[in-house]
């Protein structure tokens, strides 16, 4: 992998974005008309769903933090749609668009945003901690960086399996800077798990510019060669590049169980939360250029229509649809009853909400 | 005296601090250029540049590491966790470092840090970002740590921090920084280790600490009017060095004691202050001591039953008639 000594961003992110030079990409390439329209439906409920969110948190029935996907789709959209039984997914906090991807409920995922029991988590762990293990997705989790040893152990069990797996952790760009990501990518590459750790660079960590928070700043991904692991940077506007540069990760970890990191350029449309005001750290003009030249599911969008794939009428019936079907998980949402106060001591630990004469625990556990 | 909010108290004790001791650092997670997550370091960047006021990466064992680092070689640094949750990652640096040099050294080496952030319930945002860890950190000798519940306290206790040979780690309370209340405009400290009386009563005492002061304080009312029972409530403001003068007289005085906290109850503060008030005051009691905390879970998401899981009055209220009958 020979890689030019100061490579910031990747090629096609230098030129103005138009038709994708990955279209023809074997594994774009073998994508049917129905696959391809079944990856843009995926996106489309994501950016409605996210959309949805707001109002429903305008309208004061979510609370806490609200992180948002919008613009950062063909991320989630692109390296999930690769993957196969046994690969296996965990992220940070801002993990509704990976919930989706894997095939979670608009309905779960809006009544977790609610506090519902019917939830994902039943109520439990909201905005940032989502759950779906029968779909190989481990969360869903709030403190920046602690996803990544996670997920590497996730890589490890795939591998003392037998399995030809492997696992992807997302983080941010700011978390890059967490000394347990630095672990995990050592013990990724001393013990060649199947890993794949995937940096989401949208460009700032709340208020802090990439710039102004890591050293050495013109690459994230190439921190991979000090632990001797391959990396790639890839546009994270087009999802036909982030399939064929992730694909080729997968096959690595597939193959030759071996770790690898890729840098995803993307960019989130709005604050950082939902309690960010988001008006002193970007202008409003760095937010429509990439709104109006590089929104992810606008290209692909336009990718589909230019290939006959997608007419104006589906398009608009996807969006429709995927808007409908927000709305009713927002009914669905609201209608929902909260847990009860017993549910509260309800899931801490397995051995209480499993007492039985075979039980390898005793004693007071839950106090008053 | 002016009416200013916990947030502008804990924010006013930065700046004089910063203007008293050049060695004084602010250091933190977006606490320069952004104002700070939660706006406790707004303009202080503006009023004392870069080098004083200063941005970290997300590395909270790096840059807390670095903090205790250099206060052992006379800086003093202030540093922002933007919550206490988020010390968890740091734990080694914390409790390891910072808590056990000055011993290692035979006194050779001191930690002149503060530590500060939040470290609460109540706000929806779930189980890894509510934690409240005084009782963890304060079981360390080498360790201080206090809890303010107002402003007064808050500004007073913060000053006192910075000026504090030892690591001090503050733990503020989201909840409460647009609480208002009167604070001097001259300078002031409020020593590590003093209690407050914050309600005189006859009947019965309340022992609290953070927002669970507020709460009590509620409580308090509440029995006044509907019960017509008279409640001392004791602000403890600080954990460790704890007041157990204050909280011995006033339970000397009233012969019974309900402890308040919104930690988890499991070797929580009050199990300390219980131990306490049984050991050095047995005679004195004419009732078993009361407890109040955390309904003992991970800190569960849904608002509804986030506010049941906390110790809010009605829970305060019953609790208290209990040990009073
Ligand atoms: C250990 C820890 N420190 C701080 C935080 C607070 N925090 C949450 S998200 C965030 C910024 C992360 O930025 P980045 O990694 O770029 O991800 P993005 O939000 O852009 O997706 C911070 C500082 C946290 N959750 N955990
Ligand atoms: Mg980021």
């Amino acid at each position: 992998m020979a890689k030019p000594a100061v490579l910031t961003h990747p090629e096609s992110l230098k030129k103005p974005a138009g038709p994708s030079e990955f279209a023809k990409h074997p594994v774009n390439a073998a994508l049917s008309k129905a696959e391809k329209v079944a990856l843009y439906t995926k996106m489309a409920r994501i950016r409605h769903f996210e959309q949805r969110c707001i109002r429903t948190y305008q309208q004061g029935k979510i609370g806490g933090f609200l992180h948002l996907y919008v613009g950062q789709e063909a991320v989630a959209a692109g390296t999930i749609s690769l993957l196969g039984k046994h690969d296996h997914i965990i992220t940070g906090y801002r993990d509704h668009g990976h919930g989706l991807m894997v095939g979670m409920s608009m309905n779960e995922c809006m009544a977790e945003l609610t506090g519902k029991v019917t939830g994902c988590s039943q109520g439990k762990g909201g905005s940032m901690h989502y759950f779906a293990p029968d779909k190989n997705y481990w969360g869903g989790h709030g403190i920046v960086g602690g996803q990544a040893p996670l997920g590497t152990g996730l890589a490890y069990a795939v591998k003392y399996k037998g399995l030809k797996g492997c696992c992807l952790a997302y983080m941010g760009d700011g978390a890059v800077n967490q000394g347990a990501v630095h672990e995990a990518y050592n013990l990724a590459a001393l013990w060649d798990l199947p890993m794949i750790f995937v940096i989401e660079n949208n460009g700032y960590s709340m208020g802090t510019s990439q710039e102004r928070s890591t050293a050495h700043p013109g690459c994230l991904a190439k921190r991979a060669e000090g632990y001797g692991m391959a990396w790639d940077v890839i546009n994270g506007h087009d999802v036909y590049e982030v399939r064929a540069k992730t694909d080729a990760a997968v096959k690595r970890a597939h193959e030759e169980s071996k770790p690898t990191v890729l840098e995803i350029f993307t960019y989130r449309y709005f604050g950082h939360s939902m309690a960010d005001p988001d008006k002193t750290y970007r202008d409003k003009e760095e937010i429509k250029g990439y709104r109006e030249n590089k929104d992810p599911v606008l290209l692909f969008e336009n990718e589909l229509l230019a290939e006959g794939v997608l007419t104006p009428a589906t398009r608009d019936a996807i969006n429709e649809a995927a808007m409908a079907e927000a709305d009713v998980a927002a009914v669905f949402a609201e209608e929902s009853p909260d847990p009860t106060v017993a549910d509260i001591t309800k899931h801490i630990y397995w051995e209480e909400d499993n007492r039985g004469p075979n039980s390898t625990s005793r004693g007071t556990i839950i106090f008053e | 005296m002016a009416v200013i909010t916990y947030r502008e108290a804990l924010r006013a004790a930065m700046r004089e601090e910063l203007q008293r001791d050049e060695n004084v650092v602010v250091m933190g997670e977006e606490v320069a250029q952004f104002n700070g997550a939660y706006k406790v370091t707004e303009g202080l960047l503006k009023e004392f540049g870069p080098k004083r006021v200063v941005d970290t990466p997300i590395s909270e064992a790096g840059f807390i590491g670095l903090g205790i680092g250099a206060s052992m070689l006379g800086i003093r640094p202030v540093m922002e966790l933007m919550f206490w949750s988020f010390s968890y990652v740091a734990f080694d640096q914390i409790v390891n470092n910072a808590g056990n040099i000055r011993y290692m050294s035979g006194g050779l080496i001191n930690c002149p840090i503060v530590i500060r952030g939040p470290a609460n319930g109540g706000t929806n945002v779930g189980a890894t970002h509510s934690h409240t860890p005084e009782a963890i950190l304060a079981s360390h000798p080498g360790i201080k740590v206090v809890c303010p519940a107002t402003p007064y306290d808050a500004k007073g206790l913060m000053k006192a921090a910075i000026r504090d040979n030892d690591p001090v780690y503050v733990m503020e309370n989201t909840i409460l920084y647009n609480d208002k209340g009167e604070v001097p405009d001259e300078d002031y400290i409020v020593p590590l280790g003093v209690a407050d009386v914050k309600r005189v009563g006859t009947d019965l005492t309340i022992v609290a600490h953070g927002r669970a002061v507020i709460t009590s304080l509620k409580a308090a009312e509440i029995l006044e009017k509907e019960h017509g029972v008279s409640v001392e409530v004791v602000d403890l403001r600080s954990i460790r060095p704890l007041d157990e003068e204050t909280i011995l007289a006033s339970v000397r005085k009233t012969h019974r004691a309900l402890l308040v906290e919104e930690n988890k109850p499991f070797c929580g503060v009050d199990a300390q202050v219980a131990y306490i008030i049984q050991a050095k005051a047995f005679d004195d009691l004419d009732a078993p001591i009361g407890r109040v905390s955390s309904i003992d879970a991970p800190q569960i998401y849904c608002k509804r039953m986030e506010d049941e899981q906390l110790p809010h009055a009605a829970r305060v209220v019953a609790a208290a008639l209990k040990v009073l009958a």
